[in-house]
């Protein structure tokens, strides 16, 4: 199994909650597509150009400041349940993820991780560079991003042409190549039945919202991924405006619906989120879904202080170690279904009554 | 492969997410059940996640496949043709966006509603490194957008920044 303190904060940073707005929008990502202007793009390649690739990115990283101290994992020699663990920290793609043979099929797949960035090599794009901020703060990873996109693109040559800007494999990437987004808890809209509306109105203003694991996944425990959809014809500051000020108006609304319930049902918010709080604490089996569900009336009842005692990063360290490929890592075996459940909710009673002891002061 | 939620037989192409009860449920339907649904997926585009490009490269005249021969001579360096795009969705290299210039122009507008890039200008290795600079005007706009958002923070940014130039 990966050998997790390689990773120097294992690339979540952002648990520690220490980003604006933190109990409302978990992290902030910002990732910049990026091709080689010599080789051809991942659909046409071979495995020796990917090769090519992989060893002149390496070799230019090494010769940057943001990425000379790099950790570099294989991911194409990884296990599947390696590879499932660096998705569920949001560090690779569910592409890159991939199914066992696909991804193996495809050689010289690499991730390199530095503090909050990181770059995926060979992917759909010969370079996906991202930073992942706590909170929502586009200023900070936009500074962070740009560095090291500064910094590789004076070591390597991108695809880039004047009209269209940065090339990219699929058009719907070119231009800036830039795709930022935020992890958003929304369950104050969810319960006011509002929700519907405001992610409707969201697609209508160039803007795309996603599960926790991004493209094509589902929504569990009210985690919303919001991001933008163009990446052509806007700067990159103009971009994460546009997005920055829908971000503000969707966190608007949901302190609006929260608002509401807490007026107008106290009884029934306070007894949602206290139930979640004691099934969490207590249940000896839990579900994933399940435990992400109840760990969004938790979080709900923290961040309105109607449950005392709970910091986001606690609640952040659940919502992240309780995803299977964590456990297996816990556990340093792979484990069935029914005995991942009892470890899971090992964990989550561990995690809060710790928690609670320390918000105690006991 | 993911079965449809619907039926359990077919291969879920599609991802339906409907509101049920005030939650976000979402449903992984096949073809055939989510055409039942009202959810249009040509034959062609279940088979690809690239859907979104795909159907406005079937909604363009000028890149929907022709019983002729493809008007574009394939890309000279990596060899993939406009037929090719067509089926993937993807592009075979940086030549690609030249030698298809014409029909991608008219797809990135479809998409992004632009085909002109107008964020960073890339100067590659070897050049002197000189940080983006955004034009004075460009700044004066973005002030102006971050105070009608009622974005005051980074009003104030912004407000400081064209301060320092002037």
């Amino acid at each position: 199994m990966i050998d997790l303190s390689l990773l120097p904060d294992g690339g979540i940073g952002w648990l520690e909650a220490s980003g604006p707005v933190n109990h409302l929008v978990l992290s902030t990502r910002i990732r910049l597509a990026r091709n080689l202007a010599a080789n051809r793009f991942a659909a046409r390649m071979d495995s020796r150009e990917r090769q090519v690739v992989l060893d002149r990115v390496l070799d230019a990283a090494g010769r940057t400041g943001t990425l000379g101290q790099a950790v570099t994992l294989r991911v194409d020699t990884l296990e599947d349940w390696d590879r499932r663990l660096l998705l569920e920290r949001h560090l690779i793609s569910r592409e890159l993820a991939g199914n066992g043979d696909r991804s193996r099929a495809a050689n010289a797949r690499a991730l390199l991780v530095q503090h909050e960035a990181s770059v995926m090599v060979n992917e759909e794009d010969h370079l996906r560079l991202q930073v992942l901020v706590s909170g929502v703060d586009f200023g900070a990873g936009w500074r962070r991003i740009e560095a090291v996109d500064t910094e590789l693109g004076q070591q390597l040559a991108f695809a880039f042409h004047p009209e269209f800007g940065y090339l990219t494999s699929c058009p719907t990437n070119v231009g800036t190549g830039l795709r930022a987004s935020v992890l958003i808890h929304l369950p104050g809209l969810v319960l006011t039945k509002e929700i519907n509306k405001t992610l409707h109105g969201l697609t209508k203003i160039g803007l795309t919202y996603r599960g926790l694991y991004g493209e094509g996944s589902e929504v569990v425990g009210n985690f919303f991924q919001l991001s933008n959809q163009t990446t052509l014809g806007k700067s990159e500051p103009e971009l994460l405006d546009h997005l920055g000020a829908i971000v503000q108006h969707v966190i608007a609304v949901e302190e609006r619906a929260r608002q509401v319930l807490l007026r107008e049902a106290p009884t029934v918010l306070e007894d949602k989120c206290w139930r979640a709080f004691g099934l969490l604490r207590y249940a000896r089996t839990l579900g994933f879904e399940e435990t992400m569900n109840l760990l969004s009336g938790v979080r709900l009842g923290a961040s309105l202080r109607l449950i005392p005692h709970l910091g986001m990063y606690a609640l952040n360290r659940i919502l992240i170690v309780s995803q299977p490929a964590h456990l297996n890592a816990l556990a340093g075996r792979v484990m069935g279904d029914e005995e991942m459940s009892i470890r899971r909710a090992e964990f989550v009673r561990e995690t809060l009554e710790a928690e609670v002891r320390r918000g105690q002061g006991t | 492969m993911k079965r449809c939620s619907r039926c359990g037989e077919g291969e879920g192409v599609v991802d339906l997410n409907l509101i049920v009860g005030g939650e976000l449920k979402t449903q992984h339907l096949c073809a055939k059940c989510a055409a039942e649904k009202g959810v249009h997926t040509p034959a062609a585009l279940a088979d690809t996640p690239l859907g979104g490009i795909l159907a406005a490269i079937g909604a363009d005249p000028v890149l929907r496949p022709e019983p002729a021969a493809d008007p574009e001579p394939p890309c000279p360096h990596c060899g993939a043709t406009l037929q090719d795009f067509r089926e993937t969705g993807r592009l075979g290299c940086a030549d690609c966006y030249r030698a298809f210039g014409e029909p991608l122009r008219e797809l990135l507008r479809r998409l992004h509603g632009s085909a002109h890039h107008t964020g960073r200008a890339y100067q590659g290795p070897g050049e002197p490194a000189s940080p983006p600079v955004e034009s004075t005007a460009a700044l004066q706009a973005r002030l102006e957008r971050a105070i009608a958002n009622e974005q005051f923070e980074l009003a104030a940014q912004l407000r400081d920044r064209l301060k320092d130039r002037a």
